[in-house]
């Protein structure tokens, strides 16, 4: 068995992911006369917030995507314009796995294959940032990007009775387009406080239309919408999840009866393909999470830009600006004529205060993490719990990699995605740190998804 | 409550779609085409898999490939992941692994 290197032009960019920032990549890059290959793990272009539904179905656009509706047509109208008319190569269904010295080995249905690059433009885009909470483990239990994707691109709810927890813009959302498409909301529990709330709009008020519709969606969800929310388990049988716990901000202990519950704080950045690029990190406060350095326009050094969600938690306007602009750098330092992207640095600047005042609006329940008991599972995986997590960092040094390595937390299957920021709250209150950051970033190994053995078979 | 019984999922939307038919565990079952084989399974029953590291079943949570929880066992061996995998007309799927395997 031997793993084929794919013929390449003279000048190879290669975009990874197809979202908003891939996207407006290739699209930029394709004006210049270049033809970037856009490698994806979906089956069509659009990311995870514009996807769009297998061949078959028929809710249009504006029941799909809302009020971002003409957004998420002009992006996919763009991208199969550009497929059909052979002015990029489209690898659908393909995820790119590992990559070194100029080479990414991506694995698809048929097998795996290497692709050679001399410039890569990484948008990875981000997933949900999950806190654990004591019972999340049982089946019933989803991101609430899970719920979302589920209603999108398959019609179906995740139960006849759910409960959204977390925080962040995703929470009040998902609740409207839920109880829009007819399902049961037993209850909206935020973490965030309205004091915080309140605080961030200033920020808020730079993109007043979007805040604006923000607000007029949490009023419409009324009684069912709660502030201020402590989350304080999750009960299940053998068959699934029956109730959340829950202490409202008043104190008092509430239980909601509910067969699927919905959790997420916010977004966090996949940036695992950064780390195996070389990219540096820096620990950012605001979004409680590792981020990749890179200059304004996205350059990363070494022949590689990122762009998008998987770089700075932007949402998908920023997303598309920042495609662009990584292009552009990216046209620039190949000494070729591109788009000078001063116009959209300025918006840029405008984003990035709108979704700073959001991440503060909503932040990362780092308190309830630290007071987790200790039986609480923190790896889904493969079931390490609060408890040995600490006692992991007690024993043998409170870093991220040490607690990894000796204790398995971030070891499993999704490689820490879901549970590393917990582990380093944890890490980082065993060690007497005040911040997360201190507890040290897990780094990336590749490969950055479980791939079959045989992707790495080569014949002698 | 007392947990889920049948299936897990409600179809809100898109029911007009061709049906097509499945094995799970044996018993035939229905889907519609266009239905991942998460959905084919969890519009039938509540859970897909049972955890390897605890004693509670599993019935995915990312839904994008990310978390790795959705991975069940064909009939014939091979595994797939049951979220991002289209379901198939006669795959043969199963939510607990075949007792006569080693």
């Amino acid at each position: 068995m031997t793993v084929p290197t794919e013929p390449r032009p003279e000048l190879h960019v290669v975009i990874v992911g197809a979202g908003p920032a891939g996207i407006r990549a290739a699209e930029t890059l394709a004006a210049a006369g270049l033809r970037p290959t856009v490698i994806d793990e979906g089956a069509r272009a659009g990311g995870q917030i514009y996807r769009r539904p297998p061949d078959g179905f028929t809710r249009p656009p504006a029941t799909l995507y809302g009020a971002q509706a003409s957004k998420a047509v002009a992006l996919h109208t763009a991208f199969d314009g550009l497929v059909a008319a052979g002015r990029i190569v489209h690898r659908p269904r393909h995820a790119v796995v590992a990559l070194a010295d100029g080479v990414l080995h991506a694995v698809g249905d048929g097998g795996s294959r290497r692709i050679g690059y001399d410039r890569l433009i990484l948008a990875t885009g981000a997933t949900d940032r999950l806190a654990p909470i004591p019972g999340w483990q049982a089946p019933g239990v989803y991101s609430l990007g899970a719920m979302q994707i589920a209603l999108k691109a398959q019609g179906v709810a995740m139960g006849r009775r759910i409960v959204l927890a977390g925080s962040g813009p995703l929470l009040t959302l998902l609740a409207t387009q839920l109880l829009k498409a007819g399902a049961e909301i037993a209850a909206v529990l935020d973490t965030a406080g309205l004091r915080g709330q309140i605080a961030a709009v200033p920020d808020l008020a730079v993109r007043p239309s979007f805040a604006l519709q923000g607000l007029a969606m949490r009023a419409r969800l009324g009684r069912l919408y709660h502030a201020g929310v402590a989350l304080e388990g999750i009960e299940a049988t053998d068959t699934g999840v029956t109730a959340v716990r829950w202490k409202d901000a008043a104190g008092r202990v509430r239980s909601t009866a509910c067969d699927a519950v919905g959790l997420g704080w916010h977004l966090k950045a996949e940036t695992q393909l950064a780390d195996l690029a070389g990219c540096r990190f820096v620990y950012d406060a605001t979004w409680a999470q590792w981020l990749p350095c890179v200059d304004r326009m996205g350059r990363a050094g070494d022949g590689v830009y990122l762009a998008g969600d998987g770089l700075r938690l932007l949402g998908a306007d920023g997303a598309e600006v920042a495609g662009r602009l990584a292009a552009a750098a990216c046209l620039s330092d190949l000494g070729l004529p591109g788009p000078d992207g001063a116009a959209e640095l300025k918006r840029l600047d405008r984003l990035e205060r709108f979704a700073r005042g959001i991440a503060r609006a909503f932040p990362w329940p780092a308190d309830q993490v630290r007071a987790l008991p200790d039986e609480t599972i923190l790896c889904r995986c493969e079931g390490i719990t609060a408890g040995a997590v600490r006692e992991t960092a007690a024993c043998g040094g409170a870093e991220a990699n040490r607690v990894k390595s000796l204790g398995r937390a971030g070891m499993g299957r999704c490689q820490g995605r879901y549970c590393q920021l917990a582990a380093a709250d944890l890490v980082a209150a065993t060690g007497g740190y005040a911040h997360a950051g201190d507890a040290g970033r897990l780094r990336a190994q590749a490969p950055v998804r479980p791939t079959p053995v045989g992707a790495w078979l080569e014949e002698e | 409550m007392s947990g889920t019984v049948g299936g897990r999922l409600v179809r809100l939307a898109e029911t007009g779609r061709e049906p097509i038919r499945f094995l799970l565990d044996g018993v035939e079952r229905t889907a519609l085409a266009g239905d991942t084989v998460l959905t084919a399974i969890l519009t039938n029953v509540p859970a897909l898999r049972q955890a390897e590291f605890g004693p509670e079943r599993r019935a995915g949570f990312c839904l994008m490939g990310a978390c790795q929880d959705c991975w069940i066992w064909q009939d014939q061996g091979p595994r797939l992941r049951a979220c991002s995998t289209p379901v198939a007309d006669g795959m043969r799927l199963l939510t607990r692994t075949r007792e006569d395997w080693p």
